[in-house]
């Protein structure tokens, strides 16, 4: 495997997922043949090539004017969260 | 029947007041009902909002209102926002969220005067290749419900073709419209990124996500794109080019047209579909346009590409779930770290996990450089390849899969196989490039679907070539058995 548990382990901290005793095999063959497939792109010749992050270019960040244009709908926006108190979201104590 | 006629003749009939909306939209409604429970292409039912958009469009036709889509009933994939209905997205992480707000393609259809019926099935945030990874369960295939619709929109792919309604929403990251479209038998059209705005269309991978439209002719794409394309200061990569007539480009005639086929599509690909391809190109010979043969020499790399630069942007995307504003939270949590990673462990699937581990992997420290720099390098030699192509021809041709559609469970378990369903559809998106794919004939009783791509915005040129192809051939008008 190119990948092992600890790999899988550290990669999934990272993405903050808690991944099931039972899944943590599955995983472990599935992202090492993932990565072993994508290893195909260490063949081609990129020299110089610059990387490209959007597929149009010559597109630049548009800005607008600095006024506003929302309005506020957080009442309605906070209705999908699983907990809220005062308008504020609830999590669990970050500060002891 | 009502449900094999087509935009333009539902349209006619709406306007000279033969049939009312509403009656059309029973009339699908009907049918979804009798018909959907063997395919499960719907995650969500909107009868009841659907019956009031009806009486509203009734309400301007009365009025002597007309347009093209007033009264039309459609599907949305269960990615775009829609204020007030569920938006799931095929995932349990989003089972419960109620959008606020309606994405931009949706507000435009809306102001259209369309008639939403319901949101469609789909692969978990867009992620596969065959309508499986769905927390809502499989779509069949409507041409055999043993087999994947494709995916990842294969809900708007087999309602499009069942005739559950006129036509459907999609999106296509890496071939999402134009792969499901083929193994379905219907048109399914990819529009330039950039061309239809994504606000509010729940994001995959940024730089290659596109909405676009399933229905059963070029024509009727052309009708939709028409209403869907055009800028949207919502989106910060939507792109203010100005929106061509498509309806108005459909006849111009192939001569001189110049059509590239792809050799790279061609290597490997099982001789009963090359041949079909091969008779698409007489059909295209025959209206005037000239084949030749070009080269893309990178692409058989995109798959690669694909696989690092998709779930390195979808590991970013997906971190705003995160159990505290909206989606699922886990039970009890001890503390943040806990709430984040239950929440997410629970809320999203095996596949999604999977890409998010993958694009955490290939941006993390030591191995950015191999994996998510070369990509974006390799992407752009692609991208480059297409350039060339489209510096000696207008279009370029080919199949749109490899094989018709898979049998369910046939591919689950083996990840890498499932990604290489995508090897002929995930250049376009690479590149940025519309594309099209329309029904070309059947191998074994399952359709085959030829692919068109084109240069940034050459929209008009894509529904041109198809909708000739289309009105020189039969196949789009093929129903599968019981759907007739």
């Amino acid at each position: 495997m190119i990948l092992t548990r600890q790999d899988v382990e550290k990669i999934a901290h990272l993405a903050r997922l808690s991944i099931t005793e039972q899944e943590m095999p599955v995983y472990v063959t599935s992202l090492s043949s993932i990565v072993n497939f994508v290893d195909e792109l260490s063949r081609a010749q990129t020299g110089d090539v610059l990387p490209m992050a959007h597929p149009l270019d010559g597109q630049h960040q548009r800005v607008r004017a600095d006024v506003v244009t929302e309005s506020d709908h957080h009442d309605k926006y906070q209705t999908n969260a699983p907990a809220v108190t005062a308008g504020l979201y609830v999590v669990p104590r970050v500060i002891e | 029947m009502l449900h094999n006629l087509f935009i333009a003749e539902l349209a006619e009939r709406l306007s000279k007041r033969q049939i009312s909306s509403t009656e059309l939209t029973r009339h699908f409604l009907d049918r979804i009902e009798r018909l959907n429970p063997a395919l499960n292409a719907f995650i969500t039912l909107t009868a009841e909002g659907a019956l009031q958009d009806a009486a509203a469009a009734d309400l301007k036709l009365g009025k002597g209102e007309r347009g093209p889509l007033l009264g039309i009933p459609l599907i949305h994939k269960d990615i775009f926002c829609t204020d007030g209905v569920r938006t799931s997205c095929g995932s349990r992480m989003l089972d419960n969220f109620v959008a606020p707000y309606d994405a931009t393609v949706v507000t435009r259809l809306k102001a259209a005067g369309t008639v939403m019926l319901g949101k469609s099935n789909m692969d978990e945030f867009a992620m596969g290749s065959s309508n499986e990874t769905s927390f809502y369960g499989p779509v069949r295939n409507p041409w055999d419900t043993s087999m994947v619709p494709g995916g990842s929109s294969g809900g708007s792919a087999a309602a499009t073709a069942a005739r559950f309604a006129p036509f459907a929403t999609g999106t296509d990251t890496g071939g999402s419209i134009r792969q499901p479209a083929a193994l379905t038998g219907v048109t399914g059209f990819k529009p330039t990124y950039g061309r239809v705005s994504r606000y509010g269309m729940i994001a995959f991978a940024s730089s290659l996500d596109q909405a676009g439209v399933f229905a059963r002719s070029a024509a009727d794409a052309a009708a939709v794109l028409q209403v869907m394309a055009g800028f949207d200061p919502k989106d910060s990569t939507s792109v203010d080019v100005p929106v061509p007539d498509y309806p108005a480009a459909l006849e111009a005639p192939l001569q001189g047209l110049k059509i590239g086929l792809l050799r790279e599509f061609f290597e490997g690909l099982e001789a009963r579909n090359a041949s079909l391809i091969q008779d698409t190109l007489k059909v295209y010979r025959s209206l005037g346009a000239e084949t030749v043969e070009v080269s893309l020499p990178s692409l058989p790399l995109s798959v690669p590409t694909y696989y690092v630069v998709a779930p390195a942007e979808c590991s970013s995307n997906l971190s705003r779930f995160d159990g505290v504003r909206f989606g699922h939270r886990c039970q009890n949590p001890v503390d943040l770290m806990d709430l984040y990673k239950r929440s997410r462990g629970e809320g999203f699937g095996a596949e999604v996990k999977r890409r998010i581990m993958t694009g955490t992997y290939v941006l993390s420290a030591g191995y950015f450089d191999a994996y998510y720099l070369k990509a974006q390098k390799v992407r752009r030699l692609i991208t480059d390849d297409f350039r060339a192509a489209f510096a000696k021809v207008d279009l370029v041709i080919g199949p749109t899969t490899p094989t018709p559609a898979f049998a369910i469970g046939a591919k689950v378990d083996d990840p890498v196989t499932m990604y290489l369903n995508d090897i002929y559809t995930i250049g376009a998106n690479l590149a940025g490039l519309p594309g099209v794919s329309v029904p070309c004939g059947f191998v074994d009783e399952l359709p085959v679907g030829l692919q068109l791509v084109g240069p940034h915005f050459a929209e008009a040129k894509l529904l041109n070539a198809a909708h000739q192809f289309q009105q020189a051939t039969e196949w789009h008008k093929q129903a599968p058995g019981g759907y007739e």
